[in-house]
């Protein structure tokens, strides 16, 4: 008999006479593979089609210049256009318009409509050129002519030739729908018009949002941008296509990475179930393997037979996994889109696209790790005595050297030092890692802390009348803890990980709701469909709603977005009333502020978001410069808020001082305070007979926090799902150890029914002793996993998404869990404990020898 | 063809009138106001230098130079230079900078039998920002980094250049303006709204210097400039049109052109013939007559062009023979029309006579509007 045949028949003979626990652990390996796999495919599709659609919006041009706010002067444009260098200068204005009607969530109810010159586009980014009906060419300069997209057709309802109804400002615009675009991608909704019809009709006269360049040919383009953006100066940001891509790519980036790093703990989970399955099999096989030693299989031919198993493993789960993974990703993208629900993409539809290196590379991971999880098993059975092995009653020494305390306690120590690291590439990175040291730290721990325990209740009880049943389970969890421990690895770390998970998301929830509470204080929000960069309500207006009766209070809001830094999205500034005597009366502030009397003189005074602190570096007390108006000016950081709407930054100013530097007095939203005897519903009605008041759009600051905490959940929604599928893979995990252990200790069982031993009262003793485990495992699950919640909130989340959050535990939904995991551990290991007992009592004993 | 519905006389000019056309018969179904722009009307006195400026009343106009060159070594070369002003009639309220009231367009090709073929490009833009524009009172049209300028001295500058080719040339006026039609007012079709204004400046003595592959090379040559302003367009039943411009070898000037109806047989036709003298003779619809010698069938858009032309003038019979037979214009990319615009050689009665250019539209299968 050759080696190669003996290799295969051994693993053969083993997986079927073991195809329980093989499954289980291809189940898990498969299933770690699959989620990993499938949020990799699901994030990319959206991601790649979310920045292709953006890109497909700026064409073929070279460079791109924008202002520092959203829009910026149309004197730029003759400017650039007959600057040296430039071949064609395409002007564009991008207007995000509401429609009436569709107000589905706050994301999601705005048409973007592209302002165009037919002319110039057509050489930079011809796929936005409106299709105009046979014979009407000129409709791609007409005044009432708007082409939309397949998806925006679909999505409004409306074919060619209907006329359209969007409200701009305080006033109705009515557009004829002259055909599609020549090209959008699939599900993109946008809208083209001609530039001076949009200009006029949406009353955005001499603005542009940017131009992009096609420079000639022959001209270096980074020295070309470098001489621009320095000729340009301050007020303006000179990027290349590739840049664009950079920043679409920040904007999502702390969403895709933490998306992913949730899937990899699936797969983690899956390794531990590997280990214990093989480790078991290498205890069951010890005298197996003696045997071929003492025939003459050397040490090398036995590692190498191990590994090869947990290899086949390996090959064979990935190879479900990633099918799995396929699968899972294109229903996930069919039914909840390409961001899951949480909104990161909107305005697109991805598909899946099958891509061999991918694919490679997470086949790969998933065999790495089944073979990682193989080697320590293998190494044991690798450098056992055969003499020593051949004895009967070994098995329990096999496992020693698989824990040594040292190695979990150096886990434990590095975890806690990783956590002192600030983040790398602005991305949590040590903290994960901390938390994955802290699992393999735990679950090395794990004998010991229930030998340990074990022995000290066994101490204690024996000192009383306990049942007998009671006593041999203690005495068996005090003794042989190793074999415990490895049954409990799987669901130590599922467990260890939902609730981290859930005192994270508790804790995030509770501080949103609350959050929420402190920057919707009045009782009605009153909105424009406002679009472009002039705030919808002009003065009057403003006059119009303070002069109705039934207001206790009325503030005026102007917000705006500005671009900081051209690599980074977008922040957001917020100009408002804000208490002059102590501003945290008006915002959520954190602990860092100034007060008033200890201004500068003559300070203009802002306040910024924690995510201004972390990413662009403004701390309290320092005078930072915002481009604001005509130039830059200089301002006074007087405090940090917290921020949970908008992880790139948002920073607040008086909206006296935005007046007074920008001239421009309309504003967006008014927040109104009703008097005590005055009802929501009247206050709408009287809001709803001004002249304007049909295109206003009120909200409610209940429905807001609802609206608000129910996008919250959704975002949340696949989180839970990975969090269940790791528990699911933790059950597994005891089943298939419970099941490999009762199995091996089937002359155990024979011989407790020889001395007279109920088989019901092993069932009972199997019962005990993995729901005692179990128990265990949760506690140390909880410690655990109170210990990653805790870098999970204060180190994962900050750095990642910018802002801070105080810690809440959800008790009773964790007590909960914990009873469930409990009586489900304790009915799989009786499940799993029939077959041991099934068998006759004789054989059983027999088997001993 | 598709008909080309309206046929203003030389229309390569005409690109622009398909895509306008169709421009005018939609605003007047969307149109919510009446258009504004002015008729062309009979008796109307044009004056100068203003009228050599754009007239923006009026729908569309152009400014057509066409011409033969010779570099050093004696070979010869065509060229053809139009701008074109479009007015939308929308926009008339639209305070936006971008609004747009008037399109500028313009076509640059060059016939080099050197290569056998024609090279040319175009551009477009909206009036605005200074970047393109056709300005009244004297002839001032630039789009970019185009354009066609007259120098108070009458003298004419062209700038139009391209990556790879291009052109500068300064045109002298070396006879008078000649009005075409009555005084200016050139008729096109039966109906009395079917004109333009209409006026040629023949024989510009050309020189400067003209760029393929980015090399200069220095040219002299002969041009002949056409000015035109309409409104309206022709009748409904015409397919397209054949036009010859020519200076004669003995200072004299032809132009003449018909209207092909569809089916075949003429709408209208004319010509007129100046001698040096400045005598013109006119030639009205039954005295113009267009007989095809030779046809060329374009490889490209299968389009058949009778590209050597007899044309009799009352008397006169005019031979017509092309410096190249591939001067096909393939605009359909941006503007969707072709068309043939070539040098010509022209006898008279037999006799060696002068230079010219003639322009073949409507020849091509179904233009795609």
């Amino acid at each position: 008999m050759t080696a190669a045949v003996l290799s295969r028949w051994l693993l053969w003979s083993e997986w079927r006479a073991h195809w329980m626990q093989v499954i289980v652990a291809l189940i898990a390996i498969a299933t770690g593979v699959a989620m990993a796999y499938s949020i990799h495919l699901i994030n990319s599709a959206a991601f790649n089609e979310f920045s292709a659609a953006s890109k497909s919006l700026s064409g073929q041009s070279d460079l791109q210049v924008r202002g520092r706010a959203a829009f910026f002067d149309e004197s730029l444009y003759p400017k650039l256009a007959r600057h040296a260098g430039v071949a064609v200068a395409n002007p564009v204005l991008e207007l995000d318009v509401a429609v009436p009607g569709k107000r589905q969530n706050r994301n999601d109810h705005k048409l973007k409509i592209i302002g165009i010159d037919t002319f110039r586009a057509m050489q930079i980014a011809p796929d936005l050129l409106g299709m105009p009906a046979e014979g009407k060419s000129m409709d791609r300069f007409a005044e009432d002519a708007l082409f939309l997209s397949p998806a925006a057709m679909a999505w409004l309802q409306v074919e060619q030739g209907d006329s359209l109804q969007l409200h701009v400002g305080l006033e109705t615009v009515i557009l004829r729908v002259a055909g599609g675009v020549v090209r959008a991608r699939a599900g993109q909704r946008i809208g083209v018009m001609d530039i001076g019809a949009l200009q006029w009709r949406m009353q955005q006269l001499g603005v542009l949002s940017r131009i992009e360049l096609k420079l000639k040919e022959g001209i270096n383009h980074a020295a070309f941008k470098a001489d621009l953006s320095r000729e340009l100066g301050e007020a303006y940001v000179v990027v290349e296509s590739g840049d664009q891509e950079q920043r679409v790519a920040n904007m999502s980036r702390a969403y895709r990475i933490n998306l992913n790093m949730l899937a990899l703990v699936a797969l983690f989970t899956g390794v531990f179930l590997v280990f214990s399955t093989q480790a078991l099999s290498v205890i069951r096989r010890r005298q197996h393997f003696a045997l071929l030693r003492a025939l003459g299989w050397t040490r090398m031919q036995l590692l190498r037979q191990m590994i090869w198993e947990g290899a086949a493993f390996g090959m064979i789960g990935s190879l479900l996994g990633l099918a799995l993974g396929y699968a899972i990703a294109a229903l996930a993208i069919q039914f909840l889109g390409g961001d899951l629900g949480t909104n990161f993409f909107p305005g697109i539809k991805p598909s899946i696209h099958f891509d061999g290196v991918s694919a490679l590379l997470f086949f790969l991971i998933g065999l790495f790790v089944t073979v990682l999880g193989s080697i320590v098993p293998a190494l044991e059975a690798a450098r056992t005595k055969p003499a020593q092995a051949l004895r009967s009653g070994s098995e329990v020494m096999a496992l020693v050297k698989l824990s040594k305390p040292w190695f979990a306690l150096v886990c434990l120590l590095v975890a806690l030092l990783l956590t002192q690291l600030p983040p790398l590439f602005e991305l949590p990175i040590w903290g994960y890692l901390a938390i994955a040291l802290l699992l393999v730290g735990g679950i090395a721990l794990m004998p010991y802390c229930v030998g340990w325990l074990f022995n000290t209740l066994m101490i204690h009880c024996l000192r009383y009348p306990i049942p007998a049943i009671f006593t041999l389970v203690l005495a068996r969890l005090a003794n042989a803890p190793n074999q415990a421990a490895i049954a409990l690895g799987g669901i130590l770390a599922s467990f260890s990980l939902m609730v981290a998970m859930a005192i994270m998301v508790s804790s995030f929830r509770l501080s949103i709701d609350d959050w929420l509470v402190r920057v919707l204080p009045a009782d009605l929000y009153v909105r424009t469909i406002a679009s472009g960069d002039h705030g919808g309500f002009p003065l009057e207006a403003q006059q119009d709603i303070a002069g109705l009766p039934g207001f206790d209070r009325v503030d005026f809001f102007r917000s705006q977005t500005l671009t900081l830094d051209q690599s980074r999205p977008d922040i957001m500034l917020f100009a408002r009333p804000v208490d002059p005597v102590d501003a945290r009366n008006t915002l959520p502030m954190t602990d860092a502020w100034i007060a008033s009397d200890l201004w500068p003189q003559q300070a203009m005074p802002i306040w910024v978001s924690e995510a201004m602190v972390d990413l662009y570096g403004y701390h309290v007390g320092d005078t930072v410069e915002l481009p604001l108006g005509a130039s830059s000016r200089q301002f006074f950081v007087a405090g940090v808020w917290r921020d949970y709407g908008r992880q790139f930054g948002a920073v607040q100013m008086r909206l006296t001082d935005y007046q007074k530097l920008t001239g421009d007095l309309s504003v967006n939203t008014i927040a109104i305070g009703l008097q005590a005897n005055t009802t929501a519903d009247t206050a709408i009605e009287r809001l709803r007979q001004l002249a304007f008041g049909s295109r206003l759009e009120i909200s409610q600051s209940g429905d807001m926090r609802a609206l608000s905490l129910e996008i919250f959940d959704r975002s949340f929604a696949v989180t839970y799902l990975l969090e269940i599928v790791a528990v699911f893979i933790g059950l597994l995990g005891v089943a298939a150890s419970f099941s490999a252990q009762t199995l091996a200790r089937v002359r155990e069982f024979g011989m407790l029914r020889h001395i007279g031993v109920m088989r019901r009262q092993i069932l009972w003793l199997l019962a005990a002793e993995g729901g005692m485990l179990t128990a265990v495992g949760i506690l140390l699950g909880f410690v655990l996993g109170w210990s990653i919640s805790l870098i999970l909130v204060f180190i994962v989340n900050p750095q990642s998404f910018h802002w801070t959050m105080p810690l809440y535990v959800p008790w009773t939904w964790l007590f909960l869990i914990a009873i469930v995991l409990l009586i489900s551990a304790s009915i799989t290991a009786v499940w799993a404990g029939q077959r041991a007992v099934s068998g006759h009592v004789i054989r059983a004993v027999r088997e001993d020898w | 063809m598709k008909p080309v519905e309206g046929a203003m006389p030389r229309f390569g000019r005409f690109v622009v009138a398909l895509f306008l056309l169709m421009a005018c018969l939609l605003t007047i179904q969307v149109g919510a106001e009446p258009s504004r722009l002015q008729q062309v009307v009979p008796g109307r006195q044009l004056t100068f230098p203003h009228d050599l400026g754009a007239h923006q009343d009026f729908r569309i106009e152009w400014w057509y130079i066409t011409g033969w060159l010779e570099t050093g070594d004696s070979k010869p070369l065509g060229f053809q230079v139009t701008f074109f002003r479009y007015a939308t009639d929308q926009h008339r309220e639209n305070p936006s900078r971008f609004a747009a009231k008037y399109l500028i367009i313009a076509h640059l090709a060059l016939s080099d039998p050197a290569t056998g073929k024609l090279r040319h490009t175009e551009k477009s833009a909206r009036e605005g920002f200074d970047l393109a524009y056709a300005k009244e009172g004297d002839t001032d049209v630039r789009l970019d980094g185009w354009s066609l300028v007259r120098d108070t001295d009458g003298q004419y500058q062209v700038d139009m250049q391209t990556n790879d080719f291009g052109l500068r040339l300064s045109l002298m006026p070396t006879q008078s303006v000649m009005l075409q039609g009555q005084d200016g007012f050139s008729r096109k079709g039966p109906e009395p709204g079917q004109a333009s204004y209409y006026y040629s400046e023949p024989h510009l003595s050309v020189s400067g210097t003209v760029f393929r592959n980015a090399k200069p090379v220095d040219v002299r040559g002969r041009a002949w400039l056409d000015h035109e302003w309409s409104t309206t367009y022709l009748a409904p039943e015409a397919d397209g049109w054949d036009w010859v411009g020519a200076n004669l070898d003995d200072g004299s000037a032809l132009m003449s052109f018909q209207i092909r109806r569809k089916g075949g047989g003429k709408v209208w036709a004319y010509a007129a013939l100046r001698d040096r003298s400045g005598k013109m003779t006119f030639f009205d619809t039954d005295q113009v007559e267009f007989i095809p010698l030779r046809t060329w069938k374009s490889p490209q858009t299968r389009a058949e062009y009778p590209v050597a032309m007899q044309i009799r003038t009352g008397d006169i019979k005019w031979e017509l023979t092309p410096l190249m037979d591939d001067q096909e214009l393939d605009a359909r990319q941006s503007t969707s029309a072709i068309y043939w615009e070539g040098a010509v050689t022209l006898k008279r009665n037999g006799e060696s006579a002068g230079k010219g250019y003639l322009e073949l539209t409507g020849y091509a299968d179904p233009l795609a509007l």
